[in-house]
């Protein structure tokens, strides 16, 4: 016979990390289709339909590089190659963040009808996330073939640049979502301040083009590391370096540990809020 | 050991949920008091057992399913249930429009926390128990109100659990489909599972449980023999008029 299932509540409790993870776990048929779902209904009733992940990209480059190619001349060598590979993990660090503090509130009537892992949701919304920024990487390859750009093996790093940032974003996904739980204003001041930290990070600029005396507020900047971290591999065609690595690592547990804490602490209480 | 145990089980809401910071900055000063949705709620059900949960509107039925799904989190005491529960409290939740009536027997099952290989599985028994078979592949949008309520009732209860929990579903659909859910109902008693039924019909906490509590105002005014609670009730009711029902959450 297989071991009972034994649940125990009581007040004031708090979510335990082995109950989440073996309820998310159990759900896995649940994740499928959420996710599923996100990357089917988003484009269901467009022409063009999943192409657009694929266009979205293209577009934004074509328009931001007339802009600053012709504009403003950054000395930055390849400059569509440096903003793409830029700009597509800042895309999907601020869309996962927005979009999972949306899918929160969306499912607040499924998770006041239903027993799901409350954090299921930043869950599948950062994997539908990661899956359009792996599809949105075809059109920057695309535009390296074309400029002459070269493939180098520092690319094969990717993978690891990729997970770095996914698990930080994730983790701040979470916090934010959980958070936005008991306050929908959090959303809107998200919506406010992702804009500005866009331009407070070298995304469209590099950082070289800062003044000596304010590049310190830029290194302070935790986007700064995890950015720089996936663009290097294809930009320079190199290997982040150990301080790096280090300093994204770090970053990408912190928010890991803080997400986790924030979902421990209030996700127990959510039900008078959902 | 009991499939589900109650230990002075109390749920308080808060006065008003706040929605915004400003609402939750000012919420101090208005002295709205919290809601008592369950007080001291002590119960023990034995594992096979059918137990009726019986009272009248916004007496804490519901809240005290919901406590035992483990949706709503107990402000005072302790629950404790020994098995897989499936609740049959809110049916056709995640229920997608644009979905046919096939790929939400999926989604609704996976909501559910069933596998993928389980509905698979039992996909042509929930459409055969539904009754729509030839419309299972038209979009969710196209069905009457009955008929996304049949498929509802028929993912929900197509299920293996230990603990049984059902809210006031039985209402739904003709006779014929109310003869099939009782018939349902009388199987999970049969494989042994344990039933919690919560109802306003008290002809049917007769027939299907062997102990019933009564609960008023989130208390429990008496535990015992199905009839004999159920007998409470009725004369209850006629003793004392009703008091003003308060709307729950």
């Amino acid at each position: 016979m297989t071991a009972i299932p034994v649940h125990r509540y009581f007040a004031g409790q708090k979510t335990r990390f082995t109950d989440e993870w073996r309820d998310i776990l159990k759900s896995g048929h649940l994740l499928y289709n959420l996710v599923h779902r996100d990357l089917t209904v988003r484009y269901k009733r467009s022409i063009f339909g999943a192409l657009w992940t694929l266009l979205h990209p293209l577009l934004l480059t074509a328009i931001l590089m007339v802009v600053f190619s012709f504009v403003f001349r950054f000395d930055v060598g390849h400059y569509d190659v440096y903003l793409l590979s830029g700009l597509l993990p800042w895309t999907f660090f601020s869309q996962t963040m927005i979009t999972a503090m949306a899918a929160t509130s969306w499912n607040g009537q499924l998770m006041k009808r239903v027993r799901v892992p409350r954090s299921i949701f930043p869950l599948s919304t950062a994997i539908s996330g990661l899956v359009n920024l792996a599809i949105s990487y075809l059109p920057l390859f695309v535009i390296m073939a074309i400029r002459g750009v070269p493939f180098r093996p520092a690319m094969l790093f990717l993978p690891v640049s990729l997970t770095i940032l996914a698990v930080f974003t994730f983790g701040l996904a979470l916090a934010f979502s959980t958070v936005s739980v008991y306050f929908i204003d959090v959303r809107e001041m998200f919506n406010a301040a992702v804009t500005a930290l866009m331009y407070l990070t070298p995304i469209i600029y590099p950082l070289k083009i800062v003044p000596a005396h304010l590049q310190k507020f830029i290194r302070a900047n935790p986007m700064y590391y995890i950015i720089e971290i996936v663009r290097i591999p294809i930009h320079a065609g190199i290997v982040p370096s150990m301080s790096l690595l280090g300093i994204g690592v770090a970053l990408a547990l912190t928010s890991l540990l803080i997400g986790w804490l924030t979902f421990r602490r209030l996700s127990a209480g959510f039900y008078p809020h959902l | 050991m009991s499939s589900v145990i109650c230990k002075n089980v109390s749920v308080n809401y808060p006065p008003r949920k706040a929605p915004t910071l400003k609402e939750w900055a000012l919420r101090r000063n208005t002295g709205a008091k919290p809601f008592h949705a369950l007080t001291d709620v002590s119960l023990a059900v034995e594992p096979g057992e059918a137990f009726g949960i019986i009272g009248g509107n916004g007496a804490g039925k519901s809240t005290l399913l919901r406590v035992i799904t483990g949706i709503v989190p107990p402000t005072g005491g302790e629950l404790i249930t020994r098995g897989v529960v499936a609740p049959i409290i809110e049916l056709g939740t995640g229920f997608d429009g644009e979905l046919s009536g096939r790929e939400n027997i999926h989604f609704n099952g996976s909501v559910l926390g069933r596998s993928r290989v389980f509905m698979r599985h039992c996909e042509e028994e929930i459409i055969d128990f539904s009754g729509i078979a030839e419309f299972i592949d038209a979009p969710l949008r196209t069905y009457s109100t009955g008929m996304i309520a049949r498929l509802a009732f028929a993912i929900a209860t197509t299920v293996e659990a230990d603990i049984v929990l059902l809210d006031e579903v039985l209402a739904v659909g003709d006779a014929e489909f109310r003869e099939k859910c009782e018939e349902r109902i009388r199987r999970f008693h049969q494989t042994g599972a344990t039933i919690l039924l919560v109802s306003h019909d008290l002809t049917t906490v007769r027939q299907v449980c062997e102990r019933a509590a009564w609960i008023d105002h989130g208390r429990v005014v008496t535990v015992g023999d199905a009839t004999e609670v159920a007998d409470a009730y009725e004369r209850g009711l006629h003793a004392i008029p009703a008091p003003p029902a308060v709307a729950n959450v």
